[in-house]
């Protein structure tokens, strides 16, 4: 299956865009190399979900965005996803970087908080060591295509011990449909070191209208020990494809919490995967999503356990409204040898018409004895007696159902440990629900 | 104006099977009723029916609660017009907390930008589940999850404390409570009693009836009120169980609408 890209990418386009931002050589050969390989490899096989029948040709072209000097120059709709308290805060527009900041403290510490593009220029040997690391470029067409066509993105590094208290924030947004909006996140957390990151990823102005595409990758290096929170609500437009991979690799005793807020109103790739290589180490998923309108949601949640004590906890709850389908998979592999890992999931689907679809598939696929996993799924409408009850009380139906609904979705929601981040997402989900 | 509540000639009919076959019925305020009756006899049904379960058809009859017809309203409007069932079982509803739930209810009866404030409501909330011997920690809570069966009743007992309905039906309140959990919720029941507000008490043991006293007791058999007294009727059968009513009447099998 072949896509038919607006921009045709092969090795010498690649090779030249990277040269003419003045990246390192070992950054071009990558891309060019992954160039070679979107003609050659196949797109990956996503479980009921037809992507090759999605537009995936709306890549747009490279164009960098002109740089403000304060977040005060942001635009007012932009300026919304800003939090108050955060210790860095980075923004990209369309195909990279407009604006970051980071505290002194932080920098002094040796935290480094910038687009992946800068941060391959000013810290190469480290970028170089680490991109794609996690998820490879000859994976499938999509991992390649993103190797070669990646722009803008993100660069978190936390040294040994070093424990980053606020979040760092990044708002990654495209307001021009013919911009790649291909961001790439890397976050290196070394041994026993600590951060959370949020990221707002959102289409304004013309680029929530028009047929484009968001393609992202976030890699996260856990090193021993190291605990790395991450958080990431996307709400793009109708017509944006979002296709999100998002992958980390742990060390023994590190940890990852992933929380996804999956709120676009188009079609939806949606991949969480926790590589759990070390002893002891741990990974949390939390995702929620309302699907509308037409949109076909594929969310999956992953952990693959190879070291011992290992442990996964995956959470996914859906809402489907109107004529949204969503298939939502929960993988926990638990690989022989990992004695004593524990991996348990539930993926829960609500669906509000006749029109919605749900589809909870829960995969357990475990290669060793000594371990304990569970699974739970469910599929259903919003229940009749619960609506009952609550009306029996005084509440009016449309009422009743809405505490119902959010009442669904609120174990995920209360959990989120970030005030700020709850809080939006609590009013990207009123938007969704009550458009 | 005195509560006035009379249902007429109420048939109703689940699935299609006639289980009420014409309940006439008049509670004034200040009145405590009891509907006492074997198991299958239509007892949980008449209370379904009149709070507007969909599973319940009315196919008769009428209910008026202070001249306004209740069967006319959806299962909201009942509840806001001064109807309250104590529901048997009630349904748990993950992710509403307790004080969410009630919180909605109460702003539900009251004018929009008029919304009890948050202070006052935890004050009336608190001191009501204190009067009812419940950790205030059941607030915060999902709705009656994982509550245990004598939680659940006095949650039930707590939201008509708040709700200060003209109509109340406690259907089998006393099924899963042990001897101090029924004297607490007895006790809240009773301290609800007056002169504007009705009771209609459904339960098959005359236990509860020690501690809520009836001004009326009614036998429920086959879908029909088929005797009524006063509360030493209830004492009579308690000590002698249904037989003698049913050998009165010439009734063989009490059930209605069992398969």
């Amino acid at each position: 299956m072949s896509i038919q890209l607006s921009t045709p990418v092969n090795r010498q386009a690649a090779e030249a865009l990277s040269r003419s931002k003045g990246e390192p050589e070992w950054l071009t050969a990558k891309r060019a190399e992954a160039a070679e390989l979107v003609e050659t490899l196949e797109l990956p096989k996503v479980e009921k979900t037809r992507i090759d029948r999605w537009n995936l040709s709306a890549y747009g072209q490279y164009k960098p965005a002109q740089p403000v000097s304060s977040a005060a120059e942001l635009s007012q709709d932009i300026q919304a996803f800003v939090p108050e308290s955060q210790s860095g805060l980075l923004v990209t527009r369309g195909s990279g970087a407009v604006f970051s900041t980071l505290s002194d403290e932080l920098k002094a510490q040796g935290v480094i908080f910038t687009d992946l593009e800068t941060a391959a220029r000013e810290h190469s040997a480290i970028v170089q060591q680490y991109l794609h690391s996690v998820v490879a470029s000859n994976e499938d067409k999509l991992s390649a295509l993103h190797s070669a066509l990646w722009n803008g993105g993100v660069f978190v590094y936390v040294p040994k011990n070093v424990e980053v208290d606020l979040p760092l924030q990044a708002v990654l947004y495209n307001d021009d449909a013919d911009a790649t909006f291909a961001p790439h996140v890397l976050i290196v957390a070394e041994s026993n070191s600590r951060v959370t990151y949020v990221d707002n990823v959102i289409t304004t102005g013309s680029a929530a209208q028009v047929a484009a595409i968001h393609h992202g990758v976030v890699e996260v290096v856990a090193k021993a020990g190291a605990k790395v929170s991450f958080a990431s609500i996307h709400s793009m437009g109708e017509e944006v494809v979002d296709i999100s991979i998002r992958r980390a690799a742990l060390d023994n005793d590190a940890r990852v919490e992933w929380i996804i807020g999956d709120l676009n109103d188009g079609n939806t790739l949606s991949d969480t995967k926790s590589v759990l290589n070390g002893r002891g180490s741990s990974s949390d998923s939390k995702v929620i999503s309302i699907g509308s309108k037409k949109q076909k949601l594929s969310l999956t949640t992953q952990a693959v356990h190879w070291g011992k004590s290992t442990d996964s906890q995956m959470i996914t709850r859906a809402v489907m409204r109107e004529e949204a389908t969503a298939i939502i998979n929960g993988i926990t592999k638990i690989e022989k040898g990992a004695t004593k890992a524990n991996g348990e999931q539930t993926e829960k689907v609500l669906m509000l018409s006749p029109k919605s679809r749900g589809d909870a598939n829960p995969i357990l696929l475990i290669d060793e004895d000594d371990v304990t996993a569970g699974h739970a799924a469910s599929v259903g409408q919003v229940n009749p007696e619960q609506v009952y009850y609550l009306m029996s009380r005084g509440i009016a139906k449309i009422d009743a159902e809405r505490l119902i609904i959010y009442g669904f979705l609120a174990p995920v929601v209360s959990e989120i440990p970030i005030d700020a981040v709850r809080e939006q997402l609590q009013r990207l989900l009123e938007r969704k629900l009550e458009a | 104006m005195s509560t006035q509540f009379i249902i007429n000639d109420l048939k109703a009919s689940v699935e299609g099977k006639e289980i009420l076959k014409g309940i006439n019925l008049e509670i004034k305020g200040g009145e405590i009723h009891a509907i006492m009756g074997p198991n299958g006899t239509g007892k949980s049904t008449l209370a379904s029916a009149l709070m507007g379960h969909p599973k319940y058809e009315v196919t008769g009859g009428t209910a008026h609660l202070n001249g306004e017809d209740i069967l006319e309203m959806e299962v909201d409007e009942r509840a806001r017009a001064g109807m309250f069932l104590a529901m048997q079982y009630p349904s748990e509803i993950t992710g509403v907390t307790n004080a969410d739930f009630l919180r909605s209810a109460i702003n539900a009866r009251r004018e929009e930008g008029n919304e009890i404030s948050l202070i006052k409501f935890i004050r009336q909330m608190e001191g009501k589940m204190k009067e009812l011997e419940m950790n205030t920690e059941f607030a915060h809570r999902y709705l009656n999850e994982g509550f245990s069966g004598g939680e659940k009743k006095r949650n039930e007992i707590l939201q008509m404390m708040l709700l200060d309905p003209k109509l109340v039906i406690l259907d089998e309140i006393d099924s899963g409570l042990d001897i101090d959990a029924l004297r607490i919720v007895s006790n809240g029941v009773n301290a609800m009693r007056s002169e504007d507000r009705g009771f209609l008490v459904i339960t098959h043991y005359q236990r509860l009836l020690n501690y809520i006293k009836p001004d009326f007791v009614h036998v429920m058999m086959q879908g029909r009120i088929v005797k009524s007294g006063g509360p030493e009727l209830a004492e009579r059968l308690e000590n002698e169980g249904y037989d003698w009513v049913k050998e009165e009447l010439g009734i063989v099998d009490e059930t209605v609408g069992q398969a």
